[in-house]
């Protein structure tokens, strides 16, 4: 009993032992902090890798892919089918994106995916990151006629941080389509009558442009249109749904495509996204085509959605378009028998599956040199170790400060046991046994270990549960930006406590600090009760 | 085995013999005690005088089992205890053996009271604790109480004069209810009024209560107060006065 009551006494009145804990304290805070952030960041991070890639990706080594997805889709039923809850083939194939902004064409490198509307949804998160309401519930490649949010569905703010997305759909065409005849118009007007003055006219022109072009919009390009460029060099017109005629742009559009937001837009630094093309802008891609040796083709597109899935390296480089017809551009269609050809199949499996386990039973029944079956992990296998790489090295270090606060603490209760010489002996002539008075120094070090990481806990979680508001703080007293969404993509720093790691995290500071106080606690139990007693 | 004899009338308390103890300073060897028997009747108060440097102090540890003898025996009431196991003698020290020292030694975290109760602290573990604080602090209380310092329970040992602070501890000697008291020069550091209440609170003792005390001092005044006088020199008995109930060995 007096063990305790003296751990007690001491902490109480032992002030400079309770500043020896302070640097537990930050450590164990520290640790938490960077835990939550890290698990933030990197279940953020897995959560947006798996909404891409389907649980276990069936893909060919060529381009070209393989016949018969249906075939193939039977046969991984047949193989797996009790862990499988939905499959759909895919066609991705690497092109160039051109579009128009201002007058200057822009071409990007992407990858352009066809994918079928119907099912894609049941093996990814896809729909999810659409921009219009109607399109997360079931994609369609056809223009909207409005509606898309202006405020991110994904990370809710109280002002729209897309203003440009307002007009976009149909009455964005329109209005583009419109100005472009204008302009037209007054070029063609201007020609005809060289040195007449046609300032009538002009002013007519100047009017209707100042009506129709909203603000912010960074695309209206004074060109010819795509459509008549579209007659002279397009040679896949089978494709068009209104073959043999003019098309009116106004009301109709190419094969819709939905292209990675990060292709089409930037964020300023106010965290509003500024549009370089809109849904109802036409673009065209330029893809090879099935067979040996690929040859380049081109065609025109209607963008008719976004997709963001807040990973930067997807979304400035993903282009969905229809699978059937980019089948069909391709030459992916046997023509003798009109079975299609797939460049993969993604599977989505049933929640409770095993993902290793589906991948391998496939891989046995599948050659590897005609099939490559990875799961999504696979996939970004380096990025997730070098996560967790990058997270185990960070707790090393973390907790080296908390070792070293364990060096502290030692110092401190050796001074203390000096200071205390005279009261061990007295309680050795009282009848106290080595081991107690060994056990009051553990009971101490025990005590401040569990102080100092209580208040490490509280203060851990309270940083963590504000560490946006603390953000925002930082950011308001510095005037700079701590944390800069046009950078990461979301607006707030994501943070998960694992429970568990809290609980590690104290288990492990409470050890350093019982640790750190054997030494002197042997110490204390070995002095000579004489001795002790005749100590100054 | 004489650790077996049942403890009789003749049984003395306290007995040593042939103590021998060297103390190595550097490459000096000093020899505090050399051969020393010393016996204590049941009931008996001796007091043990001499110079500084006789080695009194250095027999009071021994026969406390703070220290431990290079040769000889210290028997306790019939009972062989230098060559108990260590656990044996730090129960020992808790339960039959209560110590005085001139400096009071007393713990400076814990008030009067819990000064006091440390013994029984120390024999009691949390648990156990608490089926006996009640019966412990009355008892201690009491004791307090009967040295005048029933309105001091509760003061730090920083906050009582010097006599307040060895009456606390004499309090603190007595609760284990011990078979012999060990007092070092328990007035050495107090004033003649004080000191000599002290005295007089031992004779009490030994007078009502028939406890047996060695009183250990280098004051003859005080020491004549004592039933019986031993006096050390250079490390060994060099005069008895057995006095009433005292005896030489």
């Amino acid at each position: 009993m007096y063990k305790l009551l003296l751990c007690w006494r001491y902490l109480r009145t032992r002030w400079i032992a309770l500043a020896s804990v302070i640097s537990v304290t930050l450590g164990v805070a520290t640790m938490i902090v960077v835990n939550a952030v890290m698990s933030g960041f990197s279940n953020e991070m897995q959560t947006r890798i798996h909404g891409i890639l389907s649980d276990i990706v069936f893909e060919s080594h060529s381009l070209s892919g393989f016949q018969d997805p249906q075939w193939h889709i039977e046969e991984i039923k047949r193989v797996a089918g009790d862990q499988i809850a939905g499959m759909t083939p895919t066609v991705a194939v690497p092109a160039m994106l051109s579009f128009q902004v201002r007058g200057q064409w822009v071409t990007r490198q992407v990858m352009f995916i066809g994918i079928d509307p119907k099912t894609h949804a049941q093996v990814s998160d896809f729909g999810r990151y659409l921009q219009h309401p109607a399109n997360r519930e079931q994609l369609s490649f056809d223009l909207r006629e409005g509606g898309y949010d202006t405020i991110d569905s994904q990370n809710p703010t109280e002002t729209p941080t897309r203003p440009a997305l307002e007009h976009a759909g149909w009455p964005h065409r329109r209005m583009r389509v419109n100005r472009e005849r204008l302009w037209k118009e007054r070029l063609e007007s201007k020609e005809s009558a060289a040195n007449a003055p046609t300032r009538s006219v002009d002013q007519q022109v100047d009017a209707m442009l100042a009506a129709t072009s909203p603000e912010g919009d960074f695309s209206d390009p004074p060109s010819d249109t795509a459509a008549t460029e579209e007659k002279r060099t397009n040679p896949f017109q089978k494709a068009r749904p209104n073959q043999g005629r003019v098309m009116d742009l106004a009301e109709e559009q190419f094969t819709g495509i939905v292209p990675g937001i990060g292709l089409a837009s930037f964020r300023n630094r106010q965290g509003v996204d500024q549009f370089l093309s809109l849904p109802g802008d036409d673009v065209k891609i330029t893809f090879p085509t099935a067979g040996t040796p690929p040859k380049a083709v081109s065609d025109n597109f209607t963008i008719v959605d976004f997709y963001e899935s807040k990973m930067s390296e997807y979304d400035s480089n993903f282009v969905f378009v229809p699978i059937d017809a980019l089948q069909r551009m391709r030459g992916m269609i046997n023509p003798q028998t009109g079975i299609p050809s797939v460049n993969s199949i993604q599977i989505r499996l049933k929640p409770d599956a095993k993902l290793n386990e589906v991948r391998d039973r496939l891989r046995e029944v599948f050659p590897s040199d005609l099939y490559a079956i990875a799961t999504w992990r696979d996939k970004q296998g380096p990025l997730l170790s070098a996560v967790d790489m990058e997270m185990a090295v960070l707790n090393i270090l973390l907790f080296l400060i908390i070792a070293v606060a364990g060096f502290g603490i030692l110092a401190i209760f050796f001074m203390i046991v000096v200071e205390k010489t005279r009261d061990i002996g007295i309680l050795k002539a009282l009848g106290a046994t080595s081991s107690g008075i060994a056990g009051i120094f553990l009971g101490y070090g025990l005590f401040l270990g569990l102080v100092g990481a209580g208040a490490g806990l509280i203060l851990g979680l309270s940083i963590t549960w504000n560490i946006n508001q603390i953000r925002q703080a930082v950011e308001w007293c510095t005037g700079s930006r701590v944390f800069d969404p046009s950078i990461y993509y979301f607006f707030q720093i994501p943070t998960i406590v694992h429970p568990v790691t809290v609980g590690w995290i104290i288990v492990g500071a409470v050890a350093i600090a019982i640790g750190s106080s054997v030494l002197p606690a042997v110490r204390a139990a070995r002095l000579h009760a004489v001795e002790a007693l005749r100590h100054e | 085995m004489n650790d077996l004899e049942m403890p009789s009338h003749e049984t003395p308390m306290l007995e040593t013999r042939q103590i021998y103890k060297q103390y190595q300073s550097g490459t000096t060897t000093l020899d505090v005690l050399r051969g020393v028997d010393f016996k204590l009747e049941q009931g008996g108060f001796l007091a043990v005088v001499g110079q500084s440097g006789s080695g009194k102090s250095t027999l009071l540890h021994v026969m406390g089992l703070l220290d431990a003898p290079d040769s000889g025996e210290v028997w306790l009431n019939g009972q062989r205890i230098d060559n108990l196991p260590v656990r044996e003698k730090d129960r020992l020290r808790n339960n039959s053996i209560g110590m005085v020292f001139q400096a009071y030694h007393l713990l400076p975290e814990f008030t009067a009271l819990e000064n006091v109760l440390a013994p029984l602290l120390i024999r009691h573990g949390i648990f156990d604790w608490f089926s006996h604080k009640r019966a412990a602090e009355e008892q201690a209380e009491v004791l307090l109480d009967r040295f005048g310092l029933s309105d001091r329970l509760h003061h730090r040992p920083r906050q009582l004069s010097g006599g307040e602070m060895q009456r606390v501890a004499i309090a603190r000697a007595l609760i284990t209810k011990p078979q012999v008291l060990l007092a070092d020069e328990p007035t050495g550091n107090l004033d003649e009024e004080s000191g000599a209440g002290i005295i007089e609170a031992l004779s009490e003792l030994n007078r009502d209560n028939g406890l047996s005390i060695v009183l250990v001092t280098h004051d003859a005044d005080i020491a004549s107060q004592a039933r019986g006088i031993v006096r050390l020199a250079a490390g060994t008995v060099d005069m008895i006065n057995p006095g009433a109930t005292g005896s030489a060995a």
